[in-house]
């Protein structure tokens, strides 16, 4: 029976968890379509509901009724399996996200290693997805995103290896509570552009959208899917951005820390901070798509490979003989 | 490559000017309009749903020339005729197929007496083929609806014509 009562209480959160999570991401695609829209004088959808809100609901309930439909040459089941695969490593990254001292999921100490296992993963529905496609359009769509995705974690992964330094915990509510006096936004700032940079490159937008390039690739690896499937793909792919804004606001911008700790500011609880400072990333992410070119693919390897990874890594040498001249480096 | 290029790509200046464009944009005036609901302005020549029209007494304006029938240029009108009993000529048959239809204008421009004209309508889509072979009876009840503007529309043209 105790068992029982453990897993009802868990599954109870998750729910609390996930259904936000899922709810934002409806509202965030309307957003972004909203944001675009507005930069280029259209309206955007505002049909649906007040302000065209329920207008991504509408969508996924079109989605539900749609057929699906499965290439007779295509591997079933990897076919099948490679939206779940994205839909579901895109959700379960959220565990890790703290959105207060206590509230968060699961509290884990190596919660900043999670996170990035597991957005590596990512790049595996991807992959399953154009390959069992057994198509030509799906299958360079997949090995565009691959390559891409690795070469952007690499660079990812040496700027998290910068904030490590300063905080010396790889639990997230650490890295949040170092920022206490100051977010390392400041300190950091040339790796918060290149982190931001790499996420947009890490979640294919705009300008890195090169594997659903439309005018060369059709739709990159969704090229064959059709209704719910899609939908899981896309769901994963918005839920993927929120991820990478919530890291950069937990990373650079003090997470669910208020910007100062006056009186007004203390009343607010951290999770709106951060689900605030999770819009404003996002926001940023929907204007870059709205603004920019995208790039040659050689020159998105270029970008990753020969400027932004050395540029992370002369960082970390920067940032550590810093630490270690001044004897600031955290200690437990 | 100058100092100034790497300056610029080192500090995204484009980027960053590309966003202030783009923030000040958000906030401006909308160039689309919101199509159902609202609409955009028409011309007085708009060539739209055609219609048969009527003299203010109830007579119908055809005298069955076939002028248009024979300016037609993709043939998308028949008309037959007959005499009256008072001995005018008038039409037994006036059919538009809006299909072959491909709203040129020149019926209405060849109609010595304003009979046939395009009428600001061009929201008359339908879900058979059926119902877009257009005969007398509907051209004419065109007419009737539309009068009002049609009139104003054949006004509003009276000085260029």
């Amino acid at each position: 029976m105790d068992y029982l009562s453990i897993i009802f209480s868990e599954i109870y959160k998750i729910f609390f968890l996930l259904v936000p999570v899922l709810v934002s991401v409806a509202m965030v695609v309307w957003l972004d379509r909203r944001i675009w829209a507005f930069v280029q004088k259209r309206q955007g959808p505002n049909v649906v509901g007040p302000f065209g809100l329920l207008q991504s609901l509408a969508d996924a309930l079109k989605y539900i009724f749609k057929e699906v439909i499965i290439p007779s040459s295509a591997n079933k089941v990897i076919f099948i399996l490679a939206p779940i695969v994205t839909m579901t490593l895109a959700l379960i990254s959220w565990a890790v996200i703290p959105f207060g001292t206590t509230q968060v999921l699961a509290d884990i100490n190596v919660g900043i290693l999670y996170l990035f296992a597991v957005s590596s993963l990512g790049v595996y529905g991807i992959i399953m997805g154009g390959w069992a496609s057994n198509s030509k359009y799906p299958f360079l769509g997949a090995i565009r995103s691959a390559a891409q995705m690795v070469s952007y974690e690499v660079s990812i992964g040496v700027i998290i290896i910068n904030v490590l330094l300063c905080v010396g915990s790889l639990n997230l509510n650490d890295i949040v509570m170092a920022q206490e006096n100051l977010w390392f936004v400041i300190p950091l700032f040339p790796m918060f552009v290149i982190f931001f940079i790499s996420a947009l490159a890490e979640t294919n937008r705009p300008p890195f959208d090169l594997p659903e390039a439309e005018a060369e690739l059709v739709a990159g690896y969704q090229t064959e899917y059709s209704g719910m499937m899609y939908a899981m793909f896309w769901l994963g792919e918005y839920a993927n951005i929120l991820l990478m804004c919530a890291m950069g606001s937990i990373l650079f911008l003090g997470g669910w820390l208020s910007p100062i700790e006056i009186y007004p500011f203390t009343l607010i609880p951290g999770a709106i901070w951060l689900i605030f400072k999770i819009l404003f990333l996002f926001i940023l992410f929907a204007l870059v798509k709205a603004i920019v070119p995208r790039y040659r693919y050689d020159q998105l390897m270029r970008l990753g490979w020969k400027i932004f990874l050395p540029l992370a890594l002369t960082w970390v040498v920067l940032t550590s003989s810093y630490l270690f001249y001044f004897n600031l480096l955290p200690t437990n | 490559m100058k100092i100034s290029r790497i300056f610029k790509t080192i500090f995204m200046l484009d980027f960053l000017g590309g966003l202030t464009i783009a923030l000040r944009e958000l906030f401006k005036p909308k160039k689309t309009i919101n199509y159902p609901f609202e609409k955009g302005k028409i011309s007085p020549r708009f060539r739209g749903e055609h219609a048969l029209r009527r003299y203010p007494d109830g007579e119908e304006r055809c005298i069955a020339c076939k002028l248009c029938e024979a300016v037609c240029p993709a043939q998308a009108i028949t008309i037959e005729s007959s005499e009256r009993a008072d001995g005018s000529r008038k039409t037994t048959r006036y059919d538009i197929d809006m299909m072959k239809c491909i709203y040129c204008g020149l019926c209405e421009e060849s109609c010595p007496v304003d009979a046939i004209v395009q009428g600001p309508n061009f929201e008359f889509s339908t879900e058979t083929r059926e119902e877009l072979y257009y005969n007398k009876e509907k051209l004419l009840d065109n007419g009737d609806r539309w009068e009002n503007i049609l009139a104003a529309n054949i006004k509003a043209d009276e000085p260029y014509r």
